[in-house]
């Protein structure tokens, strides 16, 4: 078991109260597993990606824990926390166009980076691993505004992984590219995985599809919980949560003419997390719900590795 | 590289010529007849001396063509370096005349200008996101940098001056001493030099430190700096990054910032009757000196667009972007 996630609660401190944006997630992640992690707006995938690495100021652990190779991660704590940071947990940022300093060339950034950290610039494995991603040599030596998008963003995946972390947090890293370059950065982060830069890999996105073809497991939030987590092929295939269900039902599918149906959508939208309403948090939004859906429903292990929290499933 | 220095020298030499024009046409338009106050600092009654007078005067200083032949002249002699005679100190060159005031100006105004500039970044910089200094350096900054420079300048000769009688409030050097380069002449000079420096250098040392501590929060707060927090770097290579992309706008705001500020230091010659270019101005106008004014005026014009020059390129050289906008982006 590379992670442990039991019954971690991260809130926003607002003015009006706290935002529940992560209310209970547990999970597993393990050596090797790419876990893609899928849920609309505001459903706390990216909090929760977060939450591993580096909270900010208005997030606040309210509870559980997070264990990572054996080591609980002192994930409130951002001193303790740089220990672990970029050696034991990496970050893909969302932002990774603007996350290199515009005014270092980039040997000189990422020498200066890895002093920082007590590490000496290993040149010649950097250079293998850009040879990996296909990014020119030549780019060490130029600024960060002499590279296009796709190389700041394949630069940077080079970057985060340079100390084989043992966990990587992609942060909707395909969501800024075009269809071409998402592929080929989703198959970066397959070579990262198999040549062993990094052991596991949570890839927070909200494009299914793509996420199908890269993750071994796909988790499915929703409301700052935890809906269905399953291998990638039964949650496209085989999914039981309603809730995924209509996510997979509102994709289009290649070949299809839309001209008789239209596609659907799911109707509504997610509870405020401000003040969430007591049990199933899809209530409202479902097809199927009935009385005891009342009751919060309890995450159930229905085949193996087939987790769901619903009380229809 | 060379067509951008290019068009900056052709608009800093069009600046040039717009300005020295204006330069010409103020003392000429200005009420009041140079000639007349000449002829009348010679007290002669005898109205056809007058009359000789004033043709001799006029013929000298050129007033005596038509406007558009004096500007002419006027091109025609500063190509020769030739800036006329003062009218006040007749007849001594007004070249001359400046070439003894330029040398104070430029001890007050080089030095007060750069030391703020870089002790306002570096304390700007220092202050943000430490809370304590925050609220203490901020406010503080906010009543530096809203003060006029004379007012400052006022306040110090009156308390470190008239108060306390610590430094001299008039003048270069003691009236009692001759300029020469003894020990006792030098440490005379930097007595007198204190107070205006020190008001010059207070004024702007608040814009300065408010402007980099507003810049050092914003590049805190930006994508490279949350990225390298993420990596676990430490917040002194944060910082220091921070303050190397902050720095950018606070050199264009020197560049901005310079006609004011060359402004504030004549002014606050004024105050202290200090014998650099800002007393002469003022005499120059009392005594309606066109030429002296113009020369002035003119040197004055002239180093504000060298040190944007000097800006300029500073620029390039530490902005990797200027550099790679101008070779052209490559893919």
């Amino acid at each position: 078991m590379s992670l442990q996630v039991s019954e971690l609660r991260v809130y926003y401190r607002t003015l009006k109260g706290d935002v529940r944006a992560l209310d209970g997630m547990t999970f597993e992640l393990r050596d090797g597993e790419i876990l893609g992690l899928v849920g609309e707006s505001g459903c706390g995938k990216s909090t929760l990606g977060k939450s591993l690495i580096r909270m900010d100021g208005r997030m606040r652990r309210v509870g559980g824990t997070v264990t990572l190779d054996g080591h609980e991660l002192p994930i409130d704590d951002d001193r303790r926390m740089n220990d672990y940071r970029f050696r034991e947990v990496s970050l893909i940022p969302q932002y990774a166009m603007s996350a290199l300093n515009p005014t270092r060339k980039i040997r000189r950034m990422v020498t200066e980076l890895l002093r920082s950290r007590g590490t000496a610039l290993d040149t010649a494995e950097l250079e293998r691993r850009m040879d990996q991603v296909g990014l020119p040599r030549e780019v060490l030596d130029r600024y960060p505004i002499e590279l296009s998008g796709g190389m700041k963003q394949r630069m940077v995946m080079v970057i985060s992984t340079l100390l084989d972390p043992s966990l990587l947090i992609a942060d909707e890293v395909t969501s800024a590219l075009d269809v071409s370059t998402q592929k080929a950065v989703a198959r970066a982060l397959l070579g990262f995985r198999d040549s062993g830069y990094v052991k596991s890999m949570i890839f927070v996105t909200h494009d299914l599809a793509l996420t199908h073809h890269i993750a071994d497991t796909i988790m499915v939030m929703y409301a700052g919980k935890l809906a269905e987590k399953a291998p990638a092929d039964v949650i496209v295939k085989a999914p039981r949560h309603p809730y995924t269900r209509l996510l997979l039902e509102s994709l289009p599918e290649v070949g299809v003419r839309y001209t008789e149906r239209r596609l659907e959508g799911i109707a509504g939208s997610p509870p405020s997390l401000l003040d969430p309403p007591a049990g199933c948090r899809f209530r409202d939004r479902c097809p199927i719900a009935g009385e005891e859906c009342a009751q919060e429903p309890p995450v159930a292990e229905l085949a193996p590795d087939h987790h769901v929290a619903c009380w229809k499933a | 590289m060379r067509r951008y220095f290019g068009r900056k020298l052709l608009i800093y030499g069009l600046t040039f010529f717009v300005a020295v024009t204006v330069n010409w046409m103020i003392p000429r338009f200005m009420p009041g007849d140079p000639i007349a106050s000449m002829v009348a600092r010679a007290n002669v009654t005898n109205a056809q001396a007058v009359e000789a007078m004033r043709a001799y005067y006029s013929n000298l200083f050129g007033l005596d063509q038509p406007l558009w032949q004096q500007y002419v002249n006027f091109w025609g002699a500063l190509a020769h370096g030739d800036f006329g005679i003062s009218i006040w100190l007749f007849p001594t060159p007004v070249t001359d005349v400046i070439t003894q005031a330029v040398p104070y100006t430029l001890a007050l105004i080089i030095p007060s200008v750069l030391l703020s500039w870089v002790v306002g970044n570096r304390f700007g910089a220092y202050a943000a996101r430490r809370k304590l200094l925050d609220n203490t350096v901020l406010p503080v900054g906010y009543v530096l940098t809203a003060m006029p420079y004379m007012w400052l300048a006022v306040l110090l000769a009156w308390g470190f001056g008239v108060l306390l009688g610590w430094f001299p409030v008039a003048g270069g050097y003691s009236f009692s001493m001759r300029p020469n380069w003894s020990w006792t002449f030098v440490l005379d000079l930097l007595h007198h030099w204190a107070l205006p420096f020190l008001s010059l250098f207070l004024v702007a040392l608040g814009g300065w430190a408010i402007g980099m501590r507003n810049m050092i929060i914003y590049e805190l707060e930006s994508d490279y700096s949350s990225y390298l927090s993420a990596l676990g770097a430490p917040s002194r290579l944060i910082r220091r990054y921070a303050f190397r992309n902050a720095v950018l706008p606070q050199i264009t705001g020197l560049a901005l910032q310079l006609g004011v500020l060359v402004a504030g230091a004549l002014v606050t010659e004024i105050v202290f009757a200090y014998p650099g270019l800002g007393s002469l101005i003022l005499k120059a106008i009392q005594n309606k000196d066109f030429f002296l004014l113009q020369g002035t005026f003119l040197f004055i014009v002239l180093g504000v667009l060298i040190a944007n020059f000097i800006i300029d390129i500073v620029y390039v050289v530490v902005d990797p972007r200027t550099r790679a906008g101008m070779a052209g982006a490559q893919a």
